[in-house]
């Protein structure tokens, strides 16, 4: 050990002792990054009204709630919908588009990048708000459909950055191979491209589907009726008091947030 | 010579032709942002200059400037973007430079713990907070056990809690940035400056940290352009104490269906957001900004 803290740690001969400060201090934030949110789990487990830790009493209280419970079951499923929609949706047309920009040569690409990017510059209150009007005029406010479109917004970007930044990794010339060889574009595509970036594509349908299973802003205007979303619903109970339902839902939610980034790094593990 | 020529005036016709082909692949995502969010947005833009009485009026501007409870908004709106960024650049800066100087494998682990909340809902992070720092929270439940304060302290709706869960919930966006800028330093440079003669603090500060500045650059203004605009986070741990832009443009339609006031406190805050991101991209490239190297 001492032997270790007088040993050089970097390029400059800094021994690790002159650093343990540094040590420390990232233990520290690295703990308290991810601890505050993982204490939900064990509190959701709790038979009290109120939020203990360690619980006096294990039970599954809240969870028989949440599932007894016809208003959270609806917000459930309309999540859920609305979330496998979205990544359905915005993956194809993300994709096209990152193809597109790529592939094609003309002067506007980096002007069309810049504006599928725009929904994740733009303030999301202001996509909620206009949103909302639009929705009004087109008639399809509290509906699937209408949710599907605003996450699938939010989504573009997240598939245009990641499928585009692997699109520059591949070298077009194999997809210029099998056309010269007499396939037409969309199987050279199909064929050749897509199978080397599907890894891409997977991080973006995972991404999508988490891009529109936690947004809460849109939803708050744009969803309701027979359509309101999990988010709506848990940010509308959490304004009024400390239900310990949330934590069970949460723990949920982070259970799934999980599952689909270990999806991810399954399905998705290669060069990206 | 003239048969050639044509051929080559027809190659090059074909060829503009199929790079818009090309092109058109992308129109449904150009139509989509153009619909749901370009012409309603431009429609905003419209009624911020449309008055009570439905002409054109300047007087959803005019009130922003006149009214107090307006120009507190924006100077919540600043302390709190300001403050959060300046803590997540103390905070968030020395454990990028820790994870750097660890060999990429544990490294990754350690990345872990900064993207595992960045992929947690943000609705689920700053319930956990509040659950942590109100009265009887966990917080105050131990530091009082520990003789740290002997009252309850009061952490949540007020600025201190909007505060905290702020800046958990930017750091991310502050670190992978940092980051990925510190990774690509060359480790030869600071070799060269100890063996030129400059202390270990000297070499970090005039060799290291101008490299990492391109990276700490893009990361603060994400997190600051991400604050401008948030409305989650200081909606429930701020409990109606900390009101930010976001929040009035909420409450704005949601209570008082004045969408003239909503539209004009939209467009001020599009505005900011635009010049601060323009400013930026003077000295960053689009992609950094995005985050698309790593």
């Amino acid at each position: 050990m001492a032997n270790w803290l007088k040993s050089p740690a970097s390029e400059t001969q800094v021994t690790h002792g002159q650093r343990l400060w540094l040590y420390v201090f990232a233990g520290i934030v690295m703990v308290l990054l991810v601890l505050p949110t993982l204490v939900v789990i064990p509190m959701s487990f709790s038979d009290s009204q109120y939020l203990e830790f360690p619980p006096e009493t294990w039970s599954l209280r809240w969870y028989r709630h949440y599932f007894g419970s016809d208003e959270w079951m609806l917000a459930t499923v309309t999540s859920v919908k609305t979330a496998v929609l979205t990544m359905l949706v915005a993956t194809p047309i993300g994709v096209l588009a990152a193809y597109a920009l790529h592939a094609s040569k003309l002067p506007y690409v980096r002007a069309a990048f810049v504006m599928l990017i725009t929904p994740m510059m733009v303030p999301v209150v202001l996509i909620a708000v206009g949103a909302f009007y639009a929705y009004v005029k087109l008639q399809i406010l509290y509906t699937i459909t209408g949710l599907v479109l605003a996450h699938t917004l939010l989504a573009i970007p997240l598939v245009v950055i990641v499928t585009g930044s692997a699109l520059k990794g591949y070298d077009m010339n194999q997809e210029n191979a099998a056309r010269s060889l007499g396939a037409p574009r969309w199987r050279a595509f199909l064929t050749i491209t897509l199978p080397q970036i599907r890894f891409a594509v997977v991080t973006s349908m995972v991404l999508s589907f988490l891009a529109s299973f936690d947004e809460v802003v849109i939803a708050m205007f744009i969803s309701g009726g027979d359509n309101p979303t999990l988010t709506r619903n848990m940010f509308n109970a959490l304004r009024d008091q400390i239900d310990p339902t949330i934590a069970a839902i949460s723990t949920l939610m982070i259970l799934v947030t999980t599952l689909m980034m270990v999806l991810a790094s399954l399905f998705g593990r290669g060069k990206s | 010579m003239a048969a050639a020529d044509m051929n080559a005036a027809g190659l090059r016709r074909d060829e503009r032709a199929e790079r818009w082909r090309l092109f058109g692949l992308s129109s449904p995502a150009l139509l989509l942002v153009l619909v749901i969010l370009v012409i309603p947005v431009g429609w905003l833009f419209y009624v911020s200059f449309i008055g009570a009485d439905g002409n054109f009026s300047l007087e959803n501007y005019e009130r922003m400037v006149a009214r107090k409870s307006y120009s507190r908004i924006f100077v919540t709106t600043f302390q709190v973007s300001i403050l959060t960024t300046g803590l997540c650049i103390l905070i968030g800066y020395p454990l990028a430079y820790f994870m750097s100087q660890l060999p990429v494998k544990w490294a990754n682990l350690c990345l872990i713990t900064v993207l595992l909340p960045f992929w947690t809902s943000l609705l689920v992070r700053t319930y956990a907070w509040l659950v942590l720092l109100q009265k009887q929270g966990l917080v105050n439940q131990w530091a009082i056990s520990l003789g740290l304060w002997d009252e309850p302290l009061k952490f949540v709706h007020n600025m201190t809690g909007t505060l905290i869960g702020m800046v958990h919930i930017m750091l991310p966006f502050l670190i992978l940035p940092v980051y990925g800028a510190m990774r690509a330093i060359d480790g030869d440079y600071l070799k060269a400056a100890s063996n030129l003669g400059a202390s270990p603090r000297r070499a970090f500060w005039t060799v290291f940290f101008p490299l990492s500045t391109p990276g700490l650059f893009a990361g603060s203004l994400m997190v600051f352009v991400l604050c401008l605009g948030f409305f989650v986070t200081p909606a429930v741990l701020g409990g109606g104490r900390v009101i930010m832009v976001s929040m009035k443009i909420v409450s704005n339609i949601e209570l008082f269906v004045n969408w003239g006031a909503a539209s004009a406190l939209g467009v001020v805050l599009l505005l900011m957001t635009a010049v601060i991101l323009w400013i930026a991209s003077r000295f960053l490239k689009l992609e950094q900004m995005t985050g698309g190297g790593h």
